[in-house]
């Protein structure tokens, strides 16, 4: 029950802020509102028993990524975007893309659950540790090289930035 | 949901709501008599020269995407952190090449300068 | 527990081409700064130095190949056989970047860093057995690609390029990465391996979500191999980043894509065959269609390369249409000789280009056979393996793509194939009658005898574009076997 109130807050939360990210004329605000849309997301993981992602969700998209978009908009002149048209002449093929989307939803919500078989997850042992402690197993035994591998595309995007971005390299 | 939140949850809802009906108290309670002085900025302020959203320098950028890449950085060693006790030598071996490829990406920015202000 | 992921020895070895290419890389990094402005072509000899060992170190891994790191890397004969030829473009493409660097007096050794860690991301796409493998090492290998198409940073057609690269190339990331998603969903593993398995086993495959990955990831991959109708991109941007960057875009990171397209439809999604069939058919048909006919208008010598190279994915996308081991060896042999050629090609483009790259329409090579006849006989080579001409790696190439669309009986598909490449010979005779038949342009008559760096990007494709037409079984029957052990 409890449950079902928190899954549908976030969902309100994660649509909505959506929906005003797009629709405020303000670049700033609509910055502000995916801020609320990633909460919700969030919120949402921690429904899911991710606490790991929850944290990543915070840390690095609500407090990192969301930092440099603001930044971001600080450095584009923003007055000439907002006396442009709010909403772009090609909102017809926009609509027909989300009726198709719609359309293809409810097709599949009436075939129920047979047209999306799912997987079974596999077997979780009770859990003994906490999602951030099974996260470090894998990540740190199976996933030894991709993990290792994850620090050279850091590097690259180190790289990448400044000589993008510096005024003198 | 992990029973566990449920305090987290009730304390957000008491930090969310309490700005919220201060504000609308204080708006109905609060004496009303705007007057041209008050508007002003704060009387040891100076008036507002310009729009407070100026655009700023690209410097601003390149520190932000810095700060990016080492917050994921650091998302990477929490689980480290958790489990350090298990994983051992093999654990910070790992962590450790993870870092020195990194600290390659911090060196070659701070010698060229991509950290410096001026 | 632990103890079993220490990785061995032999681990190690499978995976040292990456190490060792990483490590040049970081170095290059580090003494980036404290190289003077002098001697920045230094570093582009120790890139090429770490090329030349890692190409070493493949071999040796080959020698001893198997899986690696829990399954996340495979070593075999289809992986050595990419990870050769993404080598081998890093060092042509370092070889003809000297003196085009110079000149734009960006010589700096960000470049050559940045060339090895794309190359590093194309060879971990190849070996990778496990699609969070694939998808990092695409990831490493277009950032680095994004930012070398906008290395010329005050040059405005450098930015327009590298602007809709990254734009387009990353929203394109995101569908291949709903499509990671849903075969995760489908299966319950990112296992290339037990994807695999887990498909073969299930009494009821989860067909529908399978066949809606596969379409994404089509998406994702049609993006990254310039295959219609996801080719908007490639004029704009392959005439936009600097020549030798274009070179470099147009061999490695596609020969990267189609290798992990091929690892993972003739794997993964062999089941679903015949849903995505049709989509990789017309796609091939769309593909070879509008690159041939756009190129036939095109003045800009860059831009007639870039519409030629949506055609080249239209006829390895034939090959894939094919879905049989053939099909898949015809492809593999069909990218190396087209990622020789190309490179030629764009070698000899970087030549004349100029600073700023003012001369790169076809009507400035004008003149290129009397006074650099050496540089022309070249390019001709170059021009005749992509029409396909007897004797050149681009013959033998579509003589086996056709041939394995014909054993799979896509009659159509061949004869429109056919027809599409005898339209492309036009447009590449054109640039040879220009180059030999008019009076030399401005530029050619003043052209700068060729470093010996720039010799080599030219020399090395040639060869081995004339071995491949001349001694094709080698490589071929190289070719099927590991396309045999793929499908296996």
């Amino acid at each position: 029950m409890l449950d079902t109130v928190f899954f549908y807050l976030f969902t309100l939360l994660t649509l909505g802020g959506a929906i005003l990210t797009v629709a405020t004329r303000n670049a700033v605000h609509s910055a502000l509102f995916l801020i609320t849309s990633l909460l919700g997301v969030a919120g949402l993981y921690l429904l899911l028993h991710a606490e790991f992602l929850f944290a990543v969700q915070i840390i690095v998209y609500v407090g990192g990524i969301m930092v440099l978009f603001l930044f971001v908009i600080m450095l584009v002149n923003l007055d000439a975007a907002a006396a442009q048209r709010q909403f772009s002449r090609m909102w017809p093929v926009a609509l027909g893309c989300v009726a198709l989307v719609g359309l293809e939803l409810f097709y599949f919500l009436g075939k129920g659950e047979p047209a999306f078989r799912i997987a079974a997850p596999p077997p979780v042992p009770e859990p003994t540790a906490g999602n951030t402690e099974r996260i470090a197993d894998v990540l740190f035994s199976q996933y030894l090289l991709p993990f290792e591998i994850a620090s050279l595309l850091l590097l690259v995007a180190v790289i990448g930035s400044v000589v993008m971005a510096k005024k003198r390299i | 949901m992990p029973e566990g939140y449920v305090p987290l949850f009730i304390f957000l809802a008491v930090a969310i709501l309490f700005p919220v009906v201060a504000l609308i108290l204080a708006k109905y309670i609060r004496p009303d008599v705007p007057s041209r002085v008050k508007l002003e900025a704060y009387e040891c302020g100076i008036q507002t020269a310009s729009d407070s959203r100026a655009r700023y320098t690209v410097r601003f950028y390149i520190i932000a995407i810095l700060f990016v890449i080492f917050d994921v950085e650091a998302i990477f060693l929490l689980p480290w952190a958790v489990r350090y006790q298990v994983l051992g030598w093999f654990g910070v071996a790992e962590v450790a090449v993870f870092l020195v490829v990194l600290a390659v990406g911090y060196v070659w920015a701070y010698k060229k300068g991509a950290l410096e202000w001026i | 527990m632990l103890d079993s992921f220490i990785p061995s020895w032999a681990e190690l070895l499978r995976f040292m081409p990456e190490i060792i290419l990483s490590l040049v890389g970081s170095l290059l990094v580090m003494l980036e700064p404290v190289t003077g402005p002098k001697s920045k072509s230094m570093l582009g000899h120790v890139a090429i130095a770490g090329l030349i060992v890692a190409l070493g170190a493949t071999f040796v891994a080959h020698a001893n190949p198997g899986a690696a790191f829990s399954s996340m890397i495979v070593v075999d004969g289809f992986a050595t056989f990419f990870r050769v030829i993404v080598f081998t473009v890093g060092i042509l493409t370092i070889f003809s970047s000297y003196q085009y660097l110079d000149r734009e007096g960006s010589n700096r050794g960000e470049y050559y860093a940045l060339i090895l860690f794309s190359v590093v991301g194309q060879s971990v796409m190849v070996v990778a057995n496990e699609l969070i493998m694939i998808f990092i090492g695409l990831e490493i290998s277009s950032i680095a690609t994004y930012v070398l198409a906008g290395f010329l940073r005050d040059d405005k057609r450098n930015n327009e390029s590298a602007i809709k690269y990254f734009l387009l190339g990353s929203f394109a990331t995101g569908f291949l990465l709903y499509g990671i998603a849903l075969i995760y969903g489908a299966t319950g593993t990112t296992d290339l391996g037990e994807v695999r398995q887990a498909v073969l086993q299930s009494a009821e495959p989860p067909v529908l979500l399978l066949s809606v990955a596969a379409g994404l990831m089509f998406i994702g991959l049609g993006f990254k191999v310039s295959g219609a109708p996801f080719q908007m991109w490639t004029p704009d941007v392959y005439q936009g980043a600097p020549t030798p960057v274009t070179a470099f875009m147009s061999a490695g990171p596609k020969a990267a894509a189609f290798a992990i397209f091929l690892r993972i439809f003739v794997t993964v999604f062999e089941s679903v065959g015949d849903r995505w069939e049709p989509l990789i058919w017309a796609s091939a048909l769309a593909s070879m269609t509008i690159g041939n006919f756009a190129a036939l208008q095109q003045k800009n010598f860059k831009r007639l390369l870039a519409y030629s190279s949506i055609a080249h994915a239209g006829y390895v996308l034939v090959a894939l249409t094919a879905r049989s081991e053939i099909g898949t060896a015809s492809a593999m042999f069909y990218l190396a000789a087209y990622a020789l050629m190309n490179m030629g090609a764009f070698a000899v483009i970087a030549h004349v280009a100029g600073k700023g790259e003012t001369t790169v329409d076809v009507s400035d090579f004008a003149g290129l056979g009397a006074k650099q006849p050496v540089t022309a006989a070249l390019l001709t080579i170059f021009m005749l393996s992509l029409i396909g001409v007897p004797l050149t790696g681009g013959f033998f190439g579509k003589f086996y793509i056709f041939k394995a669309a014909l054993e799979s009986k896509l009659l159509w598909l061949a004869i429109l194939g056919l027809l599409n490449s005898a339209v492309a010979a036009y447009y590449y005779l054109r640039v040879l009658v220009v180059m030999y038949m008019e009076e030399p342009s401005a530029r050619t008559e003043n052209l700068e005898p060729m470093p010996m760096s720039l010799q080599a990007a030219l020399w090395l494709p040639a060869a081995g574009v004339l071995f491949l037409g001349i001694f094709p079984s080698a490589v071929l029957e190289f070719a099927s076997a590991s396309a045999r052990l793929l499908g296996q």
